[in-house]
C-alpha cells in the first residue's frame, strides 16, 4: 500500500484523464500499473505526474504501461514525433530490417496496424508501406 | 647379493604358496575391491567373479573386468555390469520473456547509444548516459515493454 500512497498524486491523473481498463497491483515492492490512453495527450499527463515524483526514473518501484493506441483504427493519422531526424519505415519489425522509406519529423503517415505494441505497419503520403517503430508515432485529433 | 636374491626368491615362492592354499572367496571379492572402481561391485563364488554395478561407458565396464580376471584366484569372470546411459545434454533455459524483453530493448536503445541496458529475469538494468529530454521517451517504451522492474542507473546529463 505504501507504494499506491508514494504514487498516488499519478493514480489520481490517471482516473482524471480517463484511463480505461485501469490496474494497479503491487508486487514485490513494485507497483504495476496497466491501462489505456484515450489520447497521447492523456498519456504524457499522467507521465508527467511520474517524472514529478521520481524526477529521473531511478526508484525501480513503479512499471508504468499506459497504452495510447488502443483505439487505433486503420487509417488512422499519426504524426512522426522523431527529435529532428527522419522515420526510418523498414521491412521487416525490427531495427535490423531492411529500410524500406522514410517519414520526415513532423510527417502525417497513415496506420495500417500494428505487428506488436512496438512496431506498427505504416503508409506514406508516397505509398511506402513497412514497420516503423511506434515511440516515434503520436495520434492526431 | 646372493643370499638376497635367495631371500627374495623365497618370500616370491612364499606368496604363491599361500594363494596356492586356495583363498577364500571373500577375500577374493575384498582383494578385487580394492583395486576396482568404487562404482563396482564384486561376488565371488568357488574363483568365479561375478561383476556388477553402473560404469560410465563400455570402456570401463571392460577394464574393470580385465582388472579382476588378474586378481589372484579368480577363475573366471561374469561381467553383469551396465552401463549408464549418458545424461541428457544441459539445456540453458532462456526464458521467452527475457528473450522478447532483449529484442525490444535492442529496438528501443537504438538511438540511445549512450545507454546499455540488459535484462535479467525480467528485469532492466540500465547503465550509460542519456540526455534529461531523451529519458522519458526511453522510460515510455521500456515500461511498455512490462518488464518485471527497470533498475535505471542511468547517469542523466
Amino acid at each position: 500500500m505504501a507504494l499506491q500512497d508514494k504514487y498516488k498524486e499519478l493514480l489520481d491523473t490517471a482516473s482524471a484523464q480517463g484511463i480505461t481498463n485501469l490496474q494497479v497491483r503491487e508486487q514485490d515492492n513494485v507497483l504495476y500499473v496497466d491501462g489505456d490512453a484515450p489520447t497521447g495527450a492523456a498519456k504524457d499527463a499522467v507521465w508527467e505526474v511520474y517524472g514529478k515524483i521520481d524526477p529521473n526514473f531511478t526508484a525501480g518501484d513503479l512499471v508504468l504501461n499506459i497504452n495510447a493506441t488502443a483505439g487505433l483504427a486503420e487509417g488512422a493519422q499519426l504524426k512522426v514525433t522523431t527529435a529532428s531526424s527522419n522515420l526510418n519505415i523498414r521491412k521487416e519489425p525490427t531495427t535490423e530490417g531492411e529500410i524500406v522509406g522514410k517519414a520526415a519529423h513532423g510527417e502525417i503517415v497513415t496506420f495500417v496496424r500494428k505487428e506488436n505494441e512496438q512496431w506498427w505497419v505504416v503508409k506514406t503520403k508516397d505509398g511506402e508501406e513497412g514497420y516503423s517503430f511506434s515511440t516515434y508515432l503520436t495520434p492526431v485529433g | 647379493m646372493r643370499l638376497n636374491k635367495m631371500l627374495a626368491a623365497l618370500m616370491v615362492f612364499g606368496s604363491f604358496a599361500a594363494f596356492s592354499c586356495g583363498q577364500k572367496d571373500a577375500d577374493i571379492a575384498a582383494d578385487a575391491q580394492k583395486v576396482l572402481p568404487i562404482e563396482a561391485k564384486v561376488d565371488v563364488k568357488d574363483g568365479v567373479a561375478t561383476l556388477t554395478g553402473q560404469f560410465k561407458d563400455e570402456s570401463a565396464k571392460k577394464a574393470a573386468e580385465e582388472v579382476l580376471a588378474k586378481i589372484k584366484g579368480v577363475k573366471s569372470v561374469v561381467n553383469n555390469a551396465t552401463v549408464t546411459p549418458p545424461p541428457p545434454p544441459p539445456v540453458t533455459v532462456v526464458s521467452a520473456a527475457d528473450e522478447l524483453l532483449a529484442k525490444g530493448i535492442k529496438d528501443a536503445t537504438k538511438d540511445f547509444p549512450t545507454v546499455k541496458a540488459q535484462v535479467k529475469d525480467g528485469i532492466i538494468s540500465l547503465t550509460g548516459e542519456i540526455k534529461k529530454a531523451s529519458l522519458p521517451k526511453l522510460m515510455m517504451v521500456l515500461n511498455a515493454l512490462k518488464p518485471k522492474k527497470i533498475d535505471n542507473k542511468l547517469t542523466v546529463q
